[in-house]
């Protein structure tokens, strides 16, 4: 267990800046997940974090110590592969056992520690096999047993699951996690993957272009995000963004959004801070809804008119495709509650609303 | 069940038969010479200059092996291709190991150690595997006497090993290439070094390239003729330069029995090692045509 | 302020140079440098031994003043042209023929193969008497009732080249099979499956569809065989000598002769680096290439 600490870490491959002053800190027994799309520099900060990679300025700390001149193996770490990266030619046990047998561990407690990770993982039977004898998901259980053994102060995770089906890596995501609770071990884990971002972690960065764009608890980077690409990266469907008006009345704030029929949608009682809603008054705004922001108006609620174009039923629930504000918006609406070409009165729950600046993108509070 | 229309099947099977013909005719093309040098070997001189060529030896006589091998003369000694054949192995061994140890490293670092420039140090490397020795003989000549190991076996060893570090670097570097460098950072978080990763993991998953490697090289040394020629004069030889000796001898009645099978004595280290691992030698030969 | 790092790390992190760097020297001083001598030999007055003056490319003027090296040069391009076409040819077709889903196909390919495992000097010997008119071939012919047939190709000035071409081709036809063959395997099934829908023919298919797309493999059959060519030297030499008189000199034998028989050391450099400059004009691009793509396809 252990606190780390990324402090204005630069990496740059020449004249080519991959990440650009990152700075993350997350306490002991913390989860924290990198997100971000391929490119974005998350892999090469958990490579850094690692010691795979030098730093080219600022400085990791874990548990107050600065590593940045650590080689990989002082620094107390495990790390688990996209690949798995299990050794070819060694039987499962001595995969284990390689780090522990470097390290000088006496075979006793060696052997100790092996059945210890391979109950926990449910593998004993498997140790006296290949890797290439093993499943995709064995050998994933594989991977983290051989991370388990160490006892390290801190566990990476690289894309862990993104090399196994869908049915198995929402069992694997079950089982790190239950890993996670048991253990209270701090973890930094890299994903492109938003649900195994919320699923999992206790913080999430959510990186863009070597940025972290927001820092936060999961929760409140889906509620809140910190800006228009937060908001479209987390969440399925995304959140709604739709260009709009704010207008500032006697009864408080108030959106209005253009209808493709030519009228307009108004949307009263919106949160904002006096500040800002001075400052936007009259103005252009961007709207942040969540599909699951709209539902099929009571008679008498103010509501979105939306020509339903296209329904998609998922079985929990039913996607609605309209547009508003010259852009299409999704709706996650009850089962069989619209029809395609009918036309609905949408409420929207204004809580959940998030303003964006239509210029810099950033949320407006 | 499909049932074919009568014409287009037997339009198929007269294509299958003309398919079949082409192979086996090409077989025998390929196979004839084979079959000459062995049977021409196996018979007495009077029966060649009598007019066989192709067909089986009347009575099979292995005098010409032995004389081959013990009694033919090379030059102006007749030791027979024995003390030649002894030479080619001492030279071929230790260079086949030498070269095939450093090309693992090279390919190694090459690949999971990259530095700054490695790439045009393997573009360097590259180019020698299509070196035309023409162009390098003379130096070395110079050299070799230099280092006083002109005329000899070690000679032969260290040149048959610089030149065979650019294939094999070449080999081991396209191999290690797919195996993911993933394994290389999880051997570096166990702690595991340099070197440990090197004889733990690499070589250990290196094994078909290392038999690749091997094959490769002790076909191309044993094969070789123009250093051998060069460098070497008399009893300090290889074996193919004695070989040609033998056959280009012009005095006397041309025993061309003892020509064959002192051919075949040559050949047959490097047709064993085919035939064993054909499918190895294969790869080491298509190696040169597939991406770097 | 961040810590220097410990002694031992920064000696781990020099050491894959410095495992390199033995290979690298070995390399640089035996390719590099040795071309460079030779080339600075290619420019002195050199004969028995090596001098180290200038005198220009006077070596050169003389090297393309000699007629054995105009032979030499003309041979060279003969064989190489006659030897490439054979050879693609075979190995196409023979390629062709083994990709029809054929029983034997490993046995067959084995003895396609196997010339590549000899040496030269075995397959030249081995050519030598089979091409031999009193006792080879052209006996055999004779002896069964083709009196007239003379096939004596090995003994005439004219056509001796001819003869090393065709154990050059016997001995390398199977690379180039084993080549082709490799790309006709990497081509996926379904596109001739869906030439056959079309209606096309399989000779049509495999002319308008398949070959095209075997560019790469016969770029570098191109390529590997012209190599074999330029430096073909132990098969001349074991066949024919460079003879007869020196009707089948080639380069390498005109370069080996010059530099340790005849003491013309300039001249034999000079050739050399004629040699060299040829493979380069043809493999530099091609490693250029290839190295690229691949650098393309990561």
């Amino acid at each position: 267990m252990a606190t780390l600490e990324i402090d204005r870490v630069r990496k740059a491959y020449g004249s080519m800046e991959v990440l650009k002053e990152v700075s993350i800190a997350i306490g002991s027994g913390d989860f924290l997940v990198l997100l971000g799309p391929s490119g974005c520099g998350k892999s090469t900060l958990l490579n850094m974090i690692a010691g795979l990679e030098d730093i080219t300025a600022g400085a990791i700390r874990i548990d107050g110590q600065t590593v940045n001149d650590l080689s990989p193996k002082d620094r107390d770490i495990a790390m688990v592969f996209q690949s798995y990266a299990l050794y070819p030619t060694m039987t499962v046990r001595q995969n284990i056992e390689f780090g522990m047998k470097i390290r000088g561990v006496p075979a006793a407690e060696r052997e100790k520690a092996t059945r210890e990770a391979a109950e926990m993982l449910q593998m004993g039977h498997l140790l006296d096999r290949k890797p290439s004898q093993l499943s995709g998901g064995q050998r994933q259980r594989v991977a983290m047993g051989r991370a388990l053994v160490r006892h390290p102060k801190l566990f990476l995770f690289d894309e862990p699951l993104s090399n196994l089906d869908a049915k198995l890596r929402v069992d694997m995501r079950t089982e790190i996690k239950r890993l996670h609770q048991r253990l209270k071990t701090t973890i930094v884990y890299v994903t492109h993957d938003q649900i195994e971002a919320m699923t999992l972690a206790t913080r999430v960065a959510v990186m863009k272009d070597g940025i972290v764009q927001h820092l936060d608890e999961p929760q409140v980077v889906y509620d809140r995000p910190a800006n228009v690409y937060v908001a479209r990266f987390v969440g399925s469907p995304a959140m709604n963004i739709i260009p709009g008006r704010l207008k500032d009345g006697p009864a408080g704030a108030e959106l209005l959004m253009d209808q493709p029929d030519g009228g307009v949608s108004r949307i009263a009682g919106v949160q904002i801070s006096d500040a800002a809603r001075r400052k936007y008054a009259g103005r252009p705004v961007l709207v942040g809804i969540r599909p699951e922001g709209f539902s099929v108006a009571a008679p008498g609620q103010s509501a979105v008119k939306a020509a339903i174009e296209v329904v998609e039923p998922t079985g929990p629930d039913t996607l609605a495709m309209f547009t508003l504000g010259g852009t299409e918006v999704i709706a996650r609406l009850a089962p069989k509650a619209v029809e395609a070409g009918q036309i609905a009165d949408l409420a929207v729950t204004t809580a959940k609303v998030v303003l964006f600046d239509p210029e810099t993108e950033i949320r407006i509070d | 069940m499909v049932t074919e229309h009568g014409s287009a099947a037997r339009a198929r099977r007269i294509g299958r038969l003309v398919i079949y013909g082409s192979l086996i005719a090409l077989a025998a093309f390929y196979l004839m010479p084979l079959w000459v040098m062995i049977t021409t070997s196996l018979k007495s001189l009077d029966e060649i200059y009598g007019g066989s060529f192709i067909g089986l030896p009347r009575s099979v006589t292995f005098e010409a092996w032995s004389k081959a091998w013990s009694q033919a003369c090379i030059g102006t000694s007749c030791t027979g291709l024995k003390p030649y054949f002894v030479n080619s192995l001492m030279m071929v061994i230790p260079a086949v190991l030498l070269s095939t140890g450093i090309g693992a490293l090279n390919g190694y670092v090459l690949t999971k150690w990259r530095f700054k420039g490695s790439n045009l140090v393997f573009g360097l490397i590259l180019f020698g595997c299509f070196l035309p020795f023409q162009a390098v003989l003379l130096p070395m000549a110079q050299v070799l006497g230099k280092l006083r190991l002109s005329g000899t076996i070690p000679g032969l060893v260290l040149v048959h090993t610089v030149y065979g570090i650019c294939f094999t670097t070449l080999f081991f570097r396209n191999y290690f290439v797919t195996i993911p460098d993933e394994l290389t950072r999880a051997a570096q978080i166990d702690g595991a070094g340099f070197f440990r990763i090197f004889f733990s993991i690499m070589v250990p998953a290196a094994l078909p390239i290392m038999v690749v490697s091997c094959i490769w090289q002790f076909t191309q040394i044993w094969n070789d003729f123009l250093f051998g020629v060069s460098f070497t004069a008399g009893d300090s030889s290889p074996i193919t330069v004695a070989l040609n000796n033998i056959v280009n001898v012009t005095m006397g009645r041309k025993q061309y029995n003892v020509d064959m099978a002192a051919a075949m004595i040559a050949a047959l280290p490097t047709l064993v090692v085919y035939v064993v691992a054909g499918r190895y030698f294969v790869r080491g030969l298509t190696a040169g045509a597939v991406k770097g | 302020m961040t810590r220097k790092k410990p002694i031992s790390d920064r000696v781990a992190d020099w050491l894959p140079r410095l495992v390199m760097a033995p290979s690298l020297l070995v390399i640089l001083v035996g390719v590099y440098l040795f071309i460079a001598w030779t080339g600075w030999i290619s420019v002195s007055s050199s004969r028995m031994v090596p001098s180290y003056d200038f005198v220009g490319l006077e070596q050169y003027y003389r090297l393309w003043a000699t007629p054995r090296w105009h032979i030499a040069v003309v041979n060279l391009f003969i064989f190489s042209s006659l030897f490439l076409l054979v050879t693609m040819g075979v190995g196409l077709v023979m390629a062709i023929l083994l990709d029809q889903n054929i029983r034997a196909e490993g046995a067959l390919r084995a003895v396609y193969l196997y010339p590549m495992a000899l040496s030269f000097i075995v397959t030249g010997t081995a050519w030598k008497w089979i091409l031999n008119p009193d006792l080879g071939v052209q006996k055999v012919v004779n002896s069964l009732g083709w009196e007239g047939f003379v096939f004596n190709w090995i003994t005439q000035p004219t056509f001796a080249i001819y003869t090393i071409v065709i154990a050059a081709v016997w001995q390398s036809s199977g690379f180039a099979m084993a080549i082709f063959l490799a790309g006709l395997r990497g081509i996926d099934n379904s596109v001739i499956k869906a030439a056959q829908i079309e209606g096309a023919t399989l000779p049509r298919i495999y002319a308008s569809i398949i070959v095209p797309m075997l560019r790469p493999a016969f770029l570098s059959v191109i390529v590997l065989l012209s190599y074999i060519a330029i430096k073909n030297f132990d098969l001349v030499l074991a066949m024919t000598n460079g003879g007869p008189g020196n009707a089948t000199e080639v380069p390498s034998t005109f370069m080996f002769q010059a530099t340790f028989r005849r003491n013309q050391m300039g001249v034999g450099a000079a050739s050399a680096m004629m040699m060299l400059m040829t493979v380069a004009a043809i493999i530099i691009p091609y490693l250029y290439s290839e190295l690229k793509e691949s650098r393309n396809g990561h």
